[in-house]
């Protein structure tokens, strides 16, 4: 008898393995031949190993003052000129991108984790529902840079507070994504029939309304990433970011504009890096979407 | 109807109020004190105490919030310490920069964004299509100050057609307000557009595929009727809703462009009363701001009904 089902478990199990197999080749492929994706990734992979390899490429450093050497244009020893204080700008652009997709993947990260949270509570418990669904209305009725600016100086102009101010700032957004997609999750029969069955909340939760609430979170935290490099950027042209004399692409875009008539470098290649940024990032989301939800697909095509 | 307007008008309380206590409390925690900040670094430390005690600032700060509140609920924000003027005149004195700003940027968002995606819904799959579709990818990708620098590097500093910085108001005529305003305009609307055209193709195309749209075709209704007259008023919902979420971030990119290109508006009144430390101000706007932004996703919930009057049936 224990044999006989033993057997049958196996081959299940080698069963199920070989769905999976199958089923990750099949996304690997929808994966390769869905264009958005492909793009995106490649772009922010490229950007990634730039950010990694730039800075110790680099024959300057960031904050080496060279008052001799100021808005020199682009040229073979300065491959984006320099700045208005004579500072290489290639080097500030590359240690630039390191905080400035620093600031992306830790907002993300936090996000994530804590939209999840927030949002998978609210949808399972109707009470907590009202209380935080309010206060994430309240938050997403300041605009996200005043909001953010407001933290900022509270808190002091820091990276890690930063990175606070745009997880405030973007936490609901995340939160009521998870919240709508578990929302109907939790409606399901399946749910109900585990509640029969006596399970938990928390396995409930986490087990059985989490794995549902996946892909749409993780298309929404491809657009938050993208969002957090954008406020960074103007929170630091703002000078309420990345304060100098680090780099960063904003703080850089502020220098740049008190020069803008004398040096176009300083606000074309910031500028240039953000928009490939912000533009992998975009299109890895839609990607994703398209990949991950089937709704979506069918209206593209 | 009323009462739906009713009800709506409600439920906005508990969020200004959250709102309210939020911004009051947050701002509270800003360090540095306003009396010392309006004095200046000569001031005695006597006459900092003097000032905190007429301001009010050496109440308990729930005293603090309640005075203040109060006022509110009265319709008084307060007075601007910096300024020496009542919260609502600064916000009046403001608006125009920002109000001007907006109404350009979304109309030159819409005028662009519409056709666009219209044109990319009927001609799906095409050279048109994609071409449009990256455009306004692209678009979406750009922060709105960026392109304004960017725009003012063009524009300005290397052609020399627009001024870079500045503000007329309409008084001084329509050129000489629009050529200020043109710029950051663009750079705001930009992205807005490619929102729109992106959404509006998608509703299109949604709505394209329906049999309704087929029978017309069939009876023989013209190509540009159904177009207009069947598809287009029915996707219209959506792009409605994106009108209203996308407000948001105009406002948003209102703050940092203004900054730009030193338009005084309300991003400007905002940025310099958090570095001057004036509470009253700060509080005001942000109050303002988000009431602003929730009436108008109102008029847009609205709006649905004049557009589709399934949507008022369905109400009642």
């Amino acid at each position: 008898m224990e044999v006989k089902s033993n057997i049958t478990i196996s081959d299940i199990s080698t069963l199920k393995k070989d769905i999976k197999k199958e089923r990750r080749q099949l996304l690997v492929k929808r994966f390769l031949s869905n264009k958005s994706v492909v793009m995106g990734s490649v772009t922010l992979l490229l950007l990634g190993l730039f950010a990694l390899i730039a800075p110790l490429v680099s024959q300057f450093s960031p904050l080496e003052l060279d008052p001799a050497n100021r808005l020199l244009k682009p040229s073979s020893d300065h491959l984006f000129g320099t700045d208005n204080f004579g500072r290489d700008l290639f080097s500030r652009v590359a240690h630039g991108a390191q905080v400035s997709l620093g600031v992306g993947i830790s907002v993300s990260i936090l996000t994530g984790i804590i939209g999840t949270v927030v949002g998978l509570y609210a949808a399972y418990y109707s009470i907590l529902d009202h209380i935080l669904m309010r206060i994430s209305d309240a938050l997403m009725a300041f605009p996200d840079i005043l909001l953010a600016v407001a933290i900022m100086a509270v808190l002091g102009p820091q990276p890690m507070n930063v990175v606070i101010a745009v997880t405030l700032a973007k936490i609901p957004v995340v939160a009521r994504i998870v919240r709508s997609s578990a929302l109907v999750v939790k409606e399901q029969t399946y749910i109900e029939a585990l509640k029969a069955q006596g399970a938990g909340s928390l396995r409930i939760i986490w087990k059985h309304i989490l794995p549902n609430t996946v892909s749409p979170l993780i298309v929404q935290i491809s657009y938050v990433f993208a969002i957090a490099i954008i406020l960074e950027a103007s929170l630091s042209f703002l000078g309420a970011g990345i304060p100098a004399p680090d780099p960063s692409w904003g703080n850089i875009l502020y220098d740049g504009k008190i020069v803008i008539y004398n040096a176009w470098w300083m606000t074309v290649f910031p500028g240039a890096f953000i928009i490939f940024a912000v533009l992998g990032l975009n299109l890895f989301g839609d990607g994703l979407r398209d990949l991950l939800d089937p709704h979506s697909n069918k209206s593209i095509k | 109807m009323k009462a739906y307007i009713m009800k709506r008008l409600l439920s906005m309380i508990p969020v200004l109020l959250i709102v309210a206590v939020f911004v009051f409390f947050l701002i509270h925690l800003i360090p540095g004190d306003p009396a010392s900040v309006i004095l200046g670094p000569d001031a005695t430390p006597a006459e900092v105490a003097h000032l905190q005690n007429e301001l009010g600032l050496n109440l308990p700060i729930y005293e603090q919030f309640f005075h203040w509140f109060t006022g509110v609920i009265q319709g008084d924000l307060g007075t601007s310490v910096y300024m020496n003027m009542p919260v609502l005149k600064a916000f009046i004195e403001h608006i125009g920069p920002t109000l001007s700003l907006a109404i350009l940027a979304q109309g030159i968002s819409i005028l662009i964004a519409i056709p666009i995606g219209v044109i990319a819904a009927r001609r799906r799959g095409t050279n048109i299509d994609s071409v449009f579709m990256i455009l306004a990818m692209l678009g979406m990708s750009i922060p709105s100050f960026l392109l304004a620098l960017l725009l003012m590097l063009v524009f300005g500093v290397h052609l020399n057609w627009l001024p870079v910085a500045g503000y007329q108001s309409l008084s001084a005529g329509l050129w000489n307000f629009a050529k200020y305003l043109i710029l950051p305009a663009i750079s705001l609307g930009a992205i807005q557009a490619a929102v729109i055209s992106r959404m509006t193709r998608s509703s299109m195309i949604d709505i394209l595929s329906m049999n309704y749209i087929k029978t017309a075709k069939a009876k023989g209704v013209k190509q540009r009727a159904v177009i207009y007259k069947h598809a287009f008023r029915n996707s219209l919902i959506p792009i409605l809703t994106i009108l209203g979420e996308t407000f948001g971030s105009l406002i948003t990119g209102a703050v940092v462009t203004e900054t730009v290109f030193n338009l005084p508006g309300i991003g400007q009144l905002v940025i310099n009363a958090i570095t001057r430390r004036d509470y009253a101000v700060i509080q005001g706007t942000i109050l303002l701001v988000a009431a602003t932004y929730l009436v108008l996703n109102l008029i847009i919930d609205l709006m649905y009904g004049v557009v589709d009057p399934r949507v008022r049936l369905n109400r009642k």
